[in-house]
């Protein structure tokens, strides 16, 4: 299996895409805030848009090469796309949709098990439906390389635990060079074996899932996994561990060493609530009154004014929180990590 | 206050409506069902009739076959200078058909730009058929690109994208995507262009004259009989409202089945997610 080399340079309007990536039989997400460049590395591997400088390889095949003026058209390079939105072909049945590009559509309609709307036109598919399609008609043409672009991002909440589970039993199960782009780290560390971090068109991180929560490179990667960032500043305390200081009143130690300026990271699923202080291995205990609760699935997200904590709805029933009341925040000096100020 | 603005504004409504309909309704008036058919016997309509449908037939086919590959190119491309061309290209709507038929003369004339080139293949354009052709792809043209432009600019282009990455080459892409997606505007465009060029009179009648049976299309008959025979005029021109109001009602109902489809799909997208 070949796998996809690229380097490249693509000009956006206020900054300038830099990338460097190989992806062997494996899938990496690109994740980021909207208008980081996701969407335009996999525009430029597709050849759907013309990188500055730069090559792009598939195995021995180069599909772009800007100084030996190398580029293949569309057609002409081995890629699988599922686009944002699906962008199905609204006049064609499910079935005209997946063989558009030649071959026989009937196998792949019945490996995503879509064989039953074979005759059915894309405006009567739920968004499920659709994506099983758009993956059919990308894989149909045998690719060598798929590039999803926000493959979940058309979900309803309530699908997309099941969509994402198959999602990645079938990218595994491909075993192609895979490039998916997502602007939710959930989805991202849910689907790929490597996550990267992409703002303003650099790559702050690359790495597996557990690799960037675990420790993240800077602040940025950090909040964007989910945890809490709270700037402060740190100094040595006893015992070999570092006291940090959010505010006036408030300190948390940390296993970490810092000195001076530095920020907090703590994840909300590493933090336990209780109405009282418990007595246990935890250090840091925080008492707040609680903002808001957002139940999210089978969890609830509850949000303190200095930092958000994330428990099962079960442990939120039990303890009947309600927004107003206080609070005692807890979690281990090994779970506050400190990294320096962004 | 209110209410005498709003009954000005009703008046008004009443006052452009009769006014517009006042004369279509009359020559229905005017001309009993009975007499309409035997008009459209005579001889000269008959003739008419046929060198319209032929010269019509003709221009609509030249205009779609040459129309819709310019559109597409236009609707796709950047280049510089396309404000420009797509200025010119709906430069005969604003012009008057006198002038459209002054400007053919002076192409295609005898004496005209091409005029030697025409004489030395021994082609004589001006006052034949192929002249009544030329006058009225000249007037229909730019309602053809109008509607064929603003169809394909409509159709998304990551359609267009997932296609080209799907391994289809240009020419498919068109065949396959961008043709039958802009299908209905495409129709829509064709209908409207296919109704000017079959009233097309000025141009016509200064580039190709109105013999009888050669150059002399349905509206050119209009004016000849205008003063011979009236009835077969307003005949005609019957002839011509009702193929007109069959036109706009199939546009209204077409629009209607396309709002009605997208209005389903939509539905049906939302309910069954």
């Amino acid at each position: 299996m070949a796998s996809l080399r690229l380097d490249l340079s693509l000009p956006r309007r206020s900054f300038d895409l830099e990338l460097a990536l190989e992806v062997g039989r494996e899938t990496v997400a690109l994740v980021g805030p909207s208008g980081a460049g996701k969407t335009s590395v996999l525009r430029a591997i597709a050849g759907l848009a013309r990188p500055a400088r730069g090559t792009i390889a598939c195995g021995d095949e180069v599909w772009f090469d800007a100084e030996r003026r190398v580029h293949r058209r569309p057609e002409e390079r081995s890629v699988g796309f599922v686009f944002q939105e699906y962008a199905l072909f609204p006049h064609l049945t499910v079935e005209q949709n997946v063989s558009f590009g030649g071959g026989r559509a009937d196998g792949l309609l019945r490996r995503l098990r879509i064989e039953h709307l074979a005759r059915v036109k894309p405006s009567q598919l739920s968004g499920g439906e659709r994506q099983r399609v758009a993956i059919a008609r990308a894989l149909a043409r045998s690719p060598r390389v798929l590039l999803l672009d926000e493959p979940m991002a058309a979900l309803d909440p309530h699908t997309r635990g099941k969509v994402r589970a198959e999602l990645h039993d079938l990218l595994r199960e491909l075993g192609l060079p895979a490039i998916l782009v997502t602007h939710d780290f959930e989805d991202a560390a849910a689907l790929a074996d490597r996550v990267g971090v992409l703002v303003d068109g650099h790559l702050r991180q690359l790495g597996a899932p557990a690799e960037l929560l675990g420790s993240p490179a800077d602040p940025f990667v950090a909040e964007f996994a989910g945890a809490n960032v709270i700037d402060g500043i740190a100094e040595s305390g006893s015992e070999g561990l570092t006291r940090f200081h959010l505010d006036g009143e408030r300190t948390v130690y940390s296993a970490d060493e810092a000195r001076g300026r530095a920020v907090l990271v703590v994840y909300p699923w590493d933090i336990s609530l209780a109405r009282l202080a418990p007595d246990d291995s935890a250090l840091n205990h925080l008492e707040g009154e609680i903002v808001s609760l957002v139940q999210v699935g089978n969890r609830v997200r509850v949000r303190l004014p200095f930092l958000t904590a994330e428990i099962t709805a079960a442990s939120a029933e039990r303890l009947a929180l309600r927004p107003g009341e206080v609070v005692v925040a807890s979690f281990k000096a090994t779970q506050a990590r400190l990294l320096p100020a962004g | 206050m209110r209410a005498l603005f709003v009954a000005l504004l009703a008046a008004a409504t009443a006052l452009a409506l009769a006014f517009l309909l006042l004369p279509v309704a009359a020559i229905f008036l005017r001309v009993p069902p009975g007499d309409l058919l035997g008009a459209l016997g005579h001889n000269v309509t008959r003739e008419a009739l046929v060198v319209s449908i032929k010269t019509s037939a003709i221009a609509h086919a030249a205009v779609l076959l040459v129309g819709t590959p310019a559109a597409y190119f236009l609707a796709r491309r950047r280049f510089p200078g396309r404000g420009a061309v797509l200025t010119l290209i709906e430069l005969p709507l604003v012009l008057p058909p006198a002038v459209a038929g002054i400007a053919l003369f002076a192409a295609f004339g005898r004496a005209g730009l091409l005029g030697d080139q025409l004489n030395a293949l021994g082609i004589q354009i001006p006052f034949t058929q192929t002249a009544v052709v030329l006058a009225v792809i000249f007037v229909e043209s730019p309602f053809y690109f109008r509607g064929a432009i603003a169809a394909f600019e409509a159709i998304d282009g990551t359609l267009v994208d997932a296609a080209r990455t799907l391994g289809a080459s240009p020419a498919r892409v068109f065949a396959r995507i961008a043709l039958p997606l802009a299908a209905g505007g495409l129709g829509a465009a064709s209908a409207l262009a296919l109704a000017r060029g079959l009233g097309e009179f000025g141009a016509t009648l200064i580039f190709a004259g109105s013999l009888q049976g050669v150059t002399q299309t349905l509206p050119l008959a209009i004016y000849a009989q205008f003063d011979q025979d009236f009835d077969t005029a307003l005949a005609i021109s019957a002839l011509f409202i009702i193929v007109g109001a069959l036109l706009l009602v199939t546009l209204r109902v077409y629009g209607w089945l396309r709002f009605a489809s997208i209005f389903r799909s939509r539905v049906a997208a939302s309910t069954s997610s």
